[in-house]
């Protein structure tokens, strides 16, 4: 036995794993079951029906009670355990329940009911997967429309978002105006003025132009990101200027040098705050909140939160929804992980 | 495959080229008037006009709001009252106590907020740390750890605090488990104490991922030969560790430190969906405070919404002033310890 723990314990070019070692990993574990253990189970937990998540307690996996076809009904019926008056046990369909009297024939011979308090029958369960949870929130509830005014918000406000920082960046990178070094002053020292401190009067801004209710209102205020400003003028400053010169003699005017030129050696940039700008706004809640009272203007975040406020949440739709609301952003997350990381790493934010 | 790949790229490209060529007309006359570093001034015009219009307008408007009363939201409509909003914000017998306070609601909101940002930021650097150190070790799979730790800081604080709500719920997960293991469910999100503990542990959960990344920048970018020096010495891994790794990190960890209690100050989104400011007001921080004041109750008070944000903004400027200076002056000591 000594050789296989040997075996086991050998790493590569290094001393055997001591006691420092197992309690990393010990920790790691720990760390990946609490981190990842509650959305795992929000996303099993989406997949079952109404009547499994009532449930208590809960099990792993969705089970669902089945249901057979009986010659005569309309609709299949539930089927159940239960154990008859002379004690013998069988699989019986339930035709209807009157208190606690519940009525159960033999689904092969449907002619003879069987009578059963409804103590000595249990259901008979199988492993259903509910899709209909996902199927049914974009028909019982306007989900497609709150995906879609998401998916706008984020898409348009991040269009604008790169063009409007790039050209900034561009102009403060690039260019020797005066007055350059105070506009980058005042834009940088936005990062200082979170939204949380100026909502009661960004309120009445956006309702006097016009934008309460509108995905217009939540797009505009967002798009003039310090952040992005910055991370692209670094950027930019490591293009040398002589591409630019060299386009000057060739007569490109300076908006043809900026998309032509600029625009695509600063590639690598864009795509950062491209990933940064559309979590920020697929994610964004406080301020459409303020904005967005109309429900057909909900984006999914507004739309969560108000199901989750209701009266009796109907948890099996409300967990679908979390699943469709949380899939995008793990999507980018498991393809760009490393771009992401070392991009925060590097700018120091978020 | 791959042409529809391509079309599928080309479509959007060939639109956003469009609209980039129709500007270039104008920009071409704006050119010849301006001449060109000047042109530069319409490059940043955009970017500076919605600055101004959704950040510095706002902020000379909330001044306003904070100094007039009623209920009106056209500033032509409200009456000047002065400093009558911060009056009756400040209006206490006891400051200590918030129930003798006129807004009680604020007090209890500053107080929650004050016990939650120490709480929650000193347990999530404390964690931080600890992960950085243990993800800088020579361990299998770090990448993937890496991003273990890292994923709930992406996700939106909304569906955070549904994943919660999900196991703490009263036949949540996390009471079947106690009820397994043979004691009673508890109201993790009805009792008081345990509300304010998890909204601490959501938050932490979700955001920790990203000061991990931070001080792990800082930790890689200690020089190793340090470490093999100290070793040779015979210096213990706990001396290292306080020798060498806490005073090189220290930079790291005071950034960690004030953008962890800025962004605390602010707490809302995840909170605000997980228990709703409740039970009672035990877990209602400073910005749900600005947010009902203003916005969700039946009367809006934006004055009263304004003037509390102006005590939000002070206390977030302090954090950046105090950031600002404790940078500076660890930039200083660690030019003067490198002799550079």
């Amino acid at each position: 036995m000594p050789s296989l723990t040997t075996l086991l314990t050998a790493t590569r070019g290094r001393n055997r794993l001591d006691w420092t070692d197992w309690l990393s990993y010990a920790y790691l574990l720990l760390g990946l079951i609490l981190m990842f253990g509650p959305v795992l189970w929000l996303v099993l937990s989406s997949f079952k029906s109404a009547a499994a998540l009532n449930e208590f307690p809960p099990r792993l996996l969705p089970y669902g009670q089945r249901s057979v076809t009986v010659a005569g009904q309309d609709n299949p019926l539930p089927l159940y355990r239960a154990k008859l008056a002379d004690g013998t046990m069988r699989e019986l369909a339930e035709v209807r329940r009157i208190g606690i009297q519940s009525t159960l024939v033999d689904p092969k011979a449907p002619d003879q009911e069987f009578k059963v308090n409804i103590r000595d029958r249990a259901p008979v369960r199988e492993f259903q997967v509910a899709f209909g949870n996902y199927t049914e929130i974009f028909e019982k509830f306007s989900f497609g429309t709150y995906l879609w005014n998401s998916v706008f918000i984020t898409v348009v406000a991040t269009l604008i978002t790169l063009l409007f920082n790039a050209m900034a960046a561009f102009a403060l990178s690039k260019y020797r105006f005066r007055g350059r070094d105070a506009v980058f002053l005042i834009i940088i020292s936005t990062l200082m003025i979170p939204p949380t401190i100026i909502l009661v009067p960004n309120f009445l801004v956006v309702s006097e132009l016009g934008l309460l209710n509108s995905l217009w209102g939540v797009i505009w205020p967002a798009v003039a990101t310090p952040t992005g400003v910055f991370l692209l003028r670094q950027y930019m400053l490591t293009i040398p200027d002589e591409l630019i010169e060299a386009a000057r003699m060739d007569h490109a005017s300076e908006w043809r040098i900026f998309w032509r030129i600029i625009l695509p050696l600063s590639a690598p940039a864009l795509a950062v705050l491209a990933i940064f700008s559309v979590m920020w706004r697929w994610n964004d809640f406080l301020w459409p909140l303020i904005v967005l009272s109309r429900t057909e203007k909900f984006t999914l975040q507004l739309a969560l939160n108000a199901f989750q406020g209701e009266l009796t949440t109907q948890w099996h739709y409300l967990l679908a929804m979390t699943v469709i609301t949380l899939l995008p952003i793990t999507f980018v997350f498991s393809f760009l992980q490393r771009h992401i990381t070392t991009g925060i790493a590097a700018s120091g934010v978020k | 495959m791959s042409s529809a790949r391509t079309r599928l790229v080309e479509f959007p490209a060939t639109i956003l080229a469009a609209v980039l060529n129709v500007l270039d007309a104008p920009m071409r006359a704006m050119q010849r008037v301006l001449g060109v570093p000047r042109i530069g001034w319409m490059f940043v015009a955009p970017n500076l006009a919605i600055l101004g219009v959704f950040t510095f307008l706002p902020i000379v408007i909330n001044f306003y709001f904070a100094f007039t009363g009623g209920v009106a939201l056209y500033p032509s409509e409200r009456p000047f009252t002065g400093l009558e909003n911060l009056r009756t914000l400040f209006d206490c017998e006891n400051f200590l106590d918030p129930s003798t306070c006129n807004k009680d609601l604020f007090w209890r909101a500053i107080y929650n907020t004050a016990e939650f940002a120490l709480l929650q930021v000193g347990l999530m650097i404390l964690f931080a740390l600890v992960t950085a150190l243990v993800l800088n070790r020579k361990i299998l799979g770090r990448g993937f750890f890496r991003g273990v730790f890292f994923y709930p800081v992406l996700l939106s604080p909304v569906v955070v605090a549904l994943i919660w709500k999900w196991v703490l719920q009263r036949e949540g997960v996390l009471n079947a488990f106690l009820m397994g293991a043979g004691s009673s469910p508890v109201g993790w999100l009805s009792d008081a104490s345990w509300a304010f503990f998890w909204c601490i542990f959501v938050s932490i959960w979700a955001h920790m991922g990203f000061y991990t990344l931070i001080l792990l920048a800082g930790l890689q970018a200690i020089p190793a030969d340090l470490y093999e020096a100290a070793a040779m010495d015979g210096a213990t891994p706990w001396r290292r560790f306080y020798r060498i790794t806490l005073p090189l990190l220290m930079p790291n960890l005071i950034v960690v430190l004030v953008l962890g209690l800025i962004r605390a100050v602010q707490i809302f989104d995840e909170v605000f969906v997980l228990t709703g400011g409740g039970p009672g007001s035990a877990t209602t921080f400073i910005v749900q405070f600005i947010y009902q004041t203003g916005f969700a109750e039946a009367i809006h008070q934006y004055g009263l919404a304004a003037a509390a944000s102006l005590v939000l903004a002070a206390s977030l400027l302090v954090l950046t002033l105090a950031q600002l200076r404790l940078t500076r002056r660890n930039l200083a000591g660690r030019t003067g310890r490198d002799n550079a």
